[in-house]
């Protein structure tokens, strides 16, 4: 059953092969036995045989949607009330969300089936799964080597079979570089597609919560579950939410496809470049055309981000003060010590570094230096991503410039781990929608293609997906060991 | 750029976060090496550019001025660390 995908899994399901019950359970199963990869933080295990079960019933009923008793799983950004949300933070170990995020509502409305949540970076603030408080997570295709992330318990785990799909977040490539580094589909969707109300926010106007998934076809039926206008978010977009499976098959005929020259500098590996390479070629059979386009402030995108990123962390997290909720330190002195000692005890270095530099960055004297600053910078990328995409509809290029790196290769410099975002961060930046597709293999591990389309146009991007993946079957390998 | 300890424990002051004295100079260097990253950006002239605080051109929405939320301050203090008779505990503030 653990092959199979969403839609194939919904027939079984109507057909009475199994029960939401019995698919669920045989998931936990797996959970269980692959437990060394770390991929959960909680195991939602009763309360998923609970939700089966009514699941179930639905089934036997007319009214069920396509994901109803499907198990999927979540990153443990999105609070869920009643079971634990930790954001891979000690700071939230014990911290049991009081209401449910919109898109756990979402998902629960469409009586799917919740299996646990997901291991992350710390406040999803890392490329690697190596900042989590609950541990590294281990790439199922090499278990020497991370993930990737910050969703890379998502990933992990929807490449070992331990879901069929999952949610992720994408502030700086966190949905599309681990989806790149295990080998599975994911898609960062435009800036305020998705509502984020409930997301533990790390940087406002960057984050944005998207689907995960082995294909860009089961990556729709996520996608159409999530999307949608929110009050409850004041950066929600209030724009009709199209049929994402509706335009799959759509020929791509006439596609015009822009590489980037600056994503293909000589600093990209051989073999990366060979199967990105082969994936152009791919589409140029499906009928596409090819031209180069320039992103010429590509190269100001990291120093940009780890600025505007940085602030706004530092704003946000200023809110776990250890009154509220969260960690608080045992018999503080004054006041304080209660916010000193709380946070000091409770965050992990990268989060620590990432709050002073935005701190530094925002503090008076620094601002228009180094905030403003950013955001002049900002604004040209993305006006070079706007020339770019009156040119062409959509861009292609390599999502990372590495493929899964060994767990603890990077750990000692955090700039290095920076600069793996090269691809990726430009793209928030801008608020574009991008997707991370398997294309190939470099000394065995997975490669990902990056496809990065205009604002809202994600049911172009699946399409464009979805065609690839008919013609090929990157997507369909499974790591050894994991059949 | 080079930040000095004295300036690391000033920001984690400021940002109200405890850091161990013998990590200090590793943040000093982390965050210097960082603001080095970050003045490439000085090579490029923005002076006629405007900051792009947002992805999305709007307007901040309104909505009517009515009640939408419930009181919930019992469900929302049961996962505080410590609350009495309703409130909020923290350590004495005034003497």
């Amino acid at each position: 059953m653990h092959n199979k995908t969403i839609t194939e899994l919904a027939k079984g399901l109507r057909a009475k092969e199994y029960s939401s019950v019995e698919l669920t359970q045989a998931y936990l199963d797996r959970i269980k036995k692959y437990q060394d990869l770390n991929c959960y933080i909680t195991v939602a295990e009763e309360n998923a045989l609970e939700q089966a079960k009514l699941a179930d019933s639905q089934l036997a009923s007319a009214d069920s949607a396509l994901l109803t008793g499907i198990p999927i799983a979540q990153k443990d950004i999105f609070c869920t009330q009643g079971i634990k949300t930790s954001c891979g933070s000690k700071m939230l170990d014990n911290f049991i969300a009081p209401y449910n995020a919109t898109v756990i509502e979402k998902f629960n409305a469409d009586n799917a089936v919740m299996l646990g949540k997901l291991n992350m970076d710390e406040f999803a603030m890392g490329s690697s799964n190596e900042t989590s408080f609950y541990g590294a997570v281990q790439n199922p295709w090499d278990t020497d080597t991370v993930p990737g992330g910050s969703s890379g318990g998502s990933a992990s785990a929807i490449a070992a079979r331990l879901t069929v799909a999952a949610t992720g977040t994408d502030t700086g490539g966190s949905i599309r570089q681990p989806a790149s580094l295990c080998g599975i589909t994911g898609l960062k969707p435009t800036y305020g597609r998705v509502s984020r109300f409930g997301m533990i926010a790390f940087a406002s106007s960057l984050d944005q919560g998207g689907p995960m998934a082995r294909s860009a076809e089961d990556a729709a039926i996520l996608m159409q579950t999530m999307a949608g206008f929110d009050t409850k978010d004041s950066t929600s977009v209030d724009r009709a939410v199209p049929d994402y499976s509706a335009g799959l098959n759509n020929s791509l005929e006439g596609l015009k496809i822009g590489l980037p020259k600056e994503f293909f500098s000589q600093d990209l590996n051989n073999d990366i470049a060979s199967a990105i390479e082969s994936a152009i070629n791919e589409y140029k059979k499906l009928g596409a055309e090819v031209k180069e386009v320039s992103l010429p402030n590509m190269k100001l995108a990291i120093p940009a981000y780890y600025v505007i990123a940085s602030a706004e962390c530092s704003a946000n997290l200023s809110r776990y003060d250890g009154v509220r909720f969260g960690h608080r330190c045992h018999s503080p002195a004054d006041l304080n010590d209660l916010y000193t000692r709380s946070r000091g005890e409770a965050f992990g270095a990268e989060v620590k570094r990432r709050i002073l530099m935005g701190t530094y960055a925002l503090s008076a004297g620094y601002y228009d230096a180094y905030y403003i600053k950013a955001q002049k910078v900002r604004c040209l990328i993305s006006e070079d991503f706007s020339r770019a995409l009156s040119e062409v509809d959509v861009l292609m290029g390599p999502v990372s410039p590495s493929t899964a790196f060994d767990i603890g290769e990077k750990t000692d410099d955090p700039i290095e781990m920076y600069l793996a975002d090269i691809y990726t961060i430009a793209i928030n930046l801008a608020g574009l929608p991008a997707m991370s597709l398997p294309s190939g293999f470099a000394d065995s591990k997975p490669v990902g293609l990056q496809v990065i389309g205009n604002y809202f146009s994600e049911d172009r991007l699946l399409n464009i997906a979805h065609q690839y993946q008919q013609v090929t079957d990157w997507h369909q390998q499974t790591p050894k060991g994991f059949e | 750029m080079s930040l000095t300890a004295d300036e690391v424990k000033k920001i984690a002051h400021l940002a109200r976060l405890g850091i161990d004295e013998t990590d200090i100079d590793a943040y000093a260097s982390d965050l210097s090496n960082m603001l080095d990253l970050m003045t490439q950006m000085g090579e490029t002239n923005t002076d006629e550019i405007q900051p792009m605080a947002h992805p999305m051109d709007q307007m901040q929405r309104l909505r009517p001025d009515v009640v939408t939320e419930k009181n919930q301050r019992e469900h929302f203090q049961s996962i505080a660390p410590q609350t009495e008779a309703g409130l909020y505990l923290v350590p004495k503030v005034l003497d």
